[in-house]
């Protein structure tokens, strides 16, 4: 498109570029259109962040609550019942209800929190301001995409006050306990609501995943060849296409689910009995259901860490000062987990009876997975490797997630063998695994984002020592709480259990259950200091100084505009681009140690 | 001369246009039809699951014989004609595109009212179909235990033995119209979809919204849409009613 036709000096000038849908805007600029349905990419992301803060207090708050039942099955906390009401009657969890938990919990963190929060974050944030563009492709439907998201919200929150409970047959939700409304409590109205809420969600992350795509293919500014893209938006791309082409598989998933619930079909369903009663559903198959939903569910872990990888790489080089090794490597590797994403959701499945020679097959195309995710680590270690590093809030969380991705993604090569998996799946092994390789570090990713382009989204400065207690107490946290696990579940402890102090084998681990338990409610508290220290900062924080303020000293387009530059990114004329991302070497025209990527090359100078 | 050949190998990935000389619009719907394909997809590798894990099938030349107007002896027929109603839509919708590069508004408005008419002659007769196959029994949840069974032989083959048939018919029946109806259900909801957004088109068109915009590329990305449902109904006319 012809970004460079409308230097104009206003940015709502340049909206007529991107047609029909919105040079209405911007004219009025009351509260209500400029915050609420605001169709600034840079006001929809604060928008999509700030949801999924309080989705994730409210989903870590479920994992304090079950984590209480599970550290301490004995006792009784006033807390629970001031929360769950009747669902803990004297402060004592019922089972219903932990399962309840459970399921929420999982749901609202992969979707709401660590698809919605994070890429739907820094996607729509980060996009138009590092490729050069006015704002998204279509800001109409990138608006859209917020507010599908928030009537998902709506509606799951909604599903936690019903009195029959929430969905709780797990955040997969396999029939026959999903599709058979008499097979518990929240198979009821509880799992309508969580199938209309993720059906919503789909919606959004498919308006939203068009628009990443779109942007960053037609919209880049002049000279921002893919080449010289930084990797942050590689990485958005990629995510965005796993989820346009894995979330219609879920959907389908959804409607054949529905069908079974209300239609009295049988897609899913054979020969079931409830109560002695035998149900006159027939013919169906429980693993069509499964292989749908990981055609979503694995791509789904990718979608997940693939922005977290993005903006580890763009900090650790920033922090590091050095240009990113591998930069092409980099790239590839994205590619090569995008297509292998697709390959590998079987092993999801090892122990449903399966053919085992098919299993061979997943267990093959997981461990080659190992391989671009090694490059990508290796890449990162070898970009820090004597580098002059400046240890700010941001790199310190860049690395933590690397340490996590190491020592979630390892025991990743156990889970993905079919013989091993006999003994570990659905065990503590798993739930260790898959918290630190996709939970946490992929949490680390977005706080490592959020510190850094702080600045960038608010014109200020997060506190730093607060920043350094919420790093250290969350790292060593995280750490005391899911390295243990990794015991329990080689010793065979199930996941989804609710007391286990009546079995001989895991009474055991009565007092390190206790101890992820407290670790547990530390770290929940750690988080909140984290989102005290947004908010003040907000209003309160260090201001950022000069007309185009670069406190990182980065090379991206980004820093090249104002501080708060409104709707259109720049004041004046979008930045030319001339250089790859990560110039991260001795400036001789100004004595500093990286150049941006809108100075044109010197006379003589090569590009890298 | 020289200078064509120089500007044609000028890289269009070097940024300030689009690299494939499209609009984001029609990107975006590119993108969004093979998301829809896979939700398809996923819809007809699911029936192919469960079709070719059962020991018996309906016969589609028995199932869908009946023709309007009491003909009860004209297996596919009915169906081939819907088939190439849609079909012909989908040369309208090329008309109507062809006729939006000229801008040539009175054609546009032409080709696009065919279009309509073809979309609602394949919902009319999808919806004849479906109340015919209610009729003899089929529906979501139908042929479980204890429903009537009176027409199940009607939708098999004469050569299935009476005994596969009391044994296997049922489920076999109960299965098939479970997809039948909710992919041929999801299929026309997209087509009624379609319907909704020519419509749309036709009355922009009459009001020369287009005109003044100077291009009618609205038509073109909904013609895409058209174009995309009718190819998707060849696999669901495959998978259903011929194999």
């Amino acid at each position: 498109m012809s970004n460079e036709t409308h230097n104009t000096a206003h940015g709502h000038e340049a909206h007529n570029d991107h047609n029909d849908d919105h040079h209405h805007e911007e004219h009025h600029q009351h509260f209500f259109n400029k915050y609420v349905f605001s169709m600034d990419h840079k006001i929809i992301s604060r928008q999509f962040l700030i949801t999924g803060m309080f989705w994730a207090i409210a989903g870590g708050l479920m994992s304090v609550f079950f984590r209480l039942q599970l550290g301490f099955p004995e006792e009784s906390f006033q807390v629970l019942s001031a929360f769950l009401g009747d669902w803990a009657k004297g402060g004592k969890m019922d089972p219903e209800m932990y399962y309840g938990l459970v399921t929420i919990h999982g749901t609202v963190l992969v979707f709401f929190v660590l698809t919605a929060g994070l890429s739907g974050t820094f996607s729509n944030f980060l996009i138009p301001l590092q490729i050069g563009a006015r704002d998204m492709a279509s800001p109409f439907l990138n608006m859209l995409s917020y507010w599908f998201f928030f009537a998902a919200g709506v509606v799951m929150f909604a599903s936690l006050f019903v009195h029959t409970g929430p969905a709780s047959g797990g955040w997969t939700t396999y029939p026959p306990l999903s599709a058979m409304k008499e097979a518990s409590m929240g198979s009821g109205i509880g799992m309508d609501l969580w199938l209309i809420s993720m059906t919503l969600f789909i919606i959004s992350s498919l308006l939203g995943g068009l628009n990443y795509i779109v942007t960053i293919l037609n919209m880049r500014t002049k000279g921002m060849s893919m080449k010289r893209l930084p990797l942050t938006i590689w990485a958005f791309l990629f995510t965005a296409v796993l989820g346009v082409l894995s979330f219609p598989v879920l959907l389908s998933a959804a409607v054949l689910l529905i069908f079974d619930r209300h239609g009295g079909t049988s897609f899913y369903l054979s020969e079931i009995f409830i109560g002695g009663q035998a149900m006159p559903n027939v013919g169906g198959s429980a693993i069509l259901y499964q292989h749908l939903f990981w055609f979503l569910g694995h791509p789904e872990v990718y979608i997940i860490m693939l922005p977290a990888m993005g903006m580890a790489s763009e900090i650790l080089a920033t922090n590091a000062r050095k240009p990113i090794f591998g930069y092409f490597a980099m790239v590839i590797s994205i590619l090569g987990i995008t297509v292998l994403a697709f390959l590998v959701w079987a092993h999801h499945m090892f122990v449903t009876g399966m053919s085992p020679f098919l299993g061979g097959v997943f267990v093959l195309l997981t461990l080659l997975i190992a391989i671009p995710s090694a490059v990508k680590v290796f890449n990162w270690i070898v970009t820090i490797w004597k580098g002059n590093i400046r240890f700010t809030n941001g790199m310190l969380f860049a690395l933590g997630f690397v340490s996590l991705f190491i020592s979630g993604g390892l025991t990743g090569i156990f889970l993905g063998n079919s013989a091993l998996d006999i003994h570990l799946h659905d065990t503590y092994f798993v739930v260790a695994h898959f918290h630190i390789v996709m939970g946490i570090s992929a949490f680390f990713g977005m706080f490592a984002g959020v510190y850094h382009w702080f600045p960038k989204m608010y014109g200020r400065f997060m506190n730093k020592t607060l920043g350094y207690i919420h790093f250290f107490i969350t790292f060593i946290g995280a750490y005391v709480i899911f390295w243990p696990m990794h015991y329990e579940g080689v010793a065979g402890m199930p996941r989804r259990y609710y007391d286990f102090s009546s079995w001989q084998s895991f009474s055991q681990f009565g007092d390190l259950n206790k101890m992820i338990s407290i670790a547990a409610i530390v770290v929940f508290f750690a988080q909140l200091l984290f989102v005290f220290n947004y908010f003040v900062s907000i209003w309160r924080g260090k201001k950022v100084t000069g007309e185009k303020p670069n406190p990182w000293d980065s090379t991206t387009l980004e820093w090249t505009t104002a501080a708060d530059p409104g709707h259109g990114n720049w004041q004046g004329p979008i930045p030319e681009v001339h250089r790859w991302a990560y110039d991260f070497r001795e400036n001789e025209v100004d004595g500093t140690d990286f150049i941006m990527q809108d100075v044109p090359l010197r006379e003589g100078e090569e590009e890298h | 001369m020289s200078t064509a050949a120089v500007a044609n190998k000028r890289n269009k990935w070097m940024g300030g246009e689009s690299p494939f000389d499209i609009s984001y619009g029609k990107m975006m719907m590119w993108f969004f039809l093979m998301s829809d394909a896979f939700t398809f997809g996923a819809f007809l590798i699911s029936y192919g699951t469960i079709r070719f894990s059962s020991p018996l099938w309906p016969d589609p030349n028995a199932v869908f014989r009946a023709f309007p107007g009491g003909f009860e002896n004209a297996p596919l027929m009915f169906v081939s004609l819907m088939t190439f109603i849609l079909i012909l839509s989908s040369v309208t919708m090329v008309l109507a595109v062809h006729a939006g590069h000229c801008r040539d508004k009175k054609g546009v408005v032409k080709w696009m009212i065919w279009t309509i008419l073809g979309g609602i002659a394949f919902l009319s007769c999808q919806a004849w179909e479906w109340i015919h196959l209610n009729h003899e029994g089929g529906w979501w949840g139908s042929f479980r235990d204890g429903a009537d069974m009176s027409h199940l032989a009607n939708f098999f083959a004469a050569t299935v033995s009476p005994q596969d048939l009391a044994t296997y018919g049922a489920d076999a029946a109960h299965k098939f119209f479970n997809f039948f109806f909710t992919i041929t259900g999801f299929h026309g909801f997209h087509v009624f979809s379609g319907v909704v957004f020519n419509i749309m088109i036709l009355v922009f068109t009459m009001n020369g919204v287009f005109e003044k915009k100077g291009h009618y590329e609205w038509v073109e990305k909904c013609g895409l849409y058209w174009h995309f449902v009718d190819l998707v109904w060849v696999f669901v006319f495959t998978c259903f009613y011929l194999l």
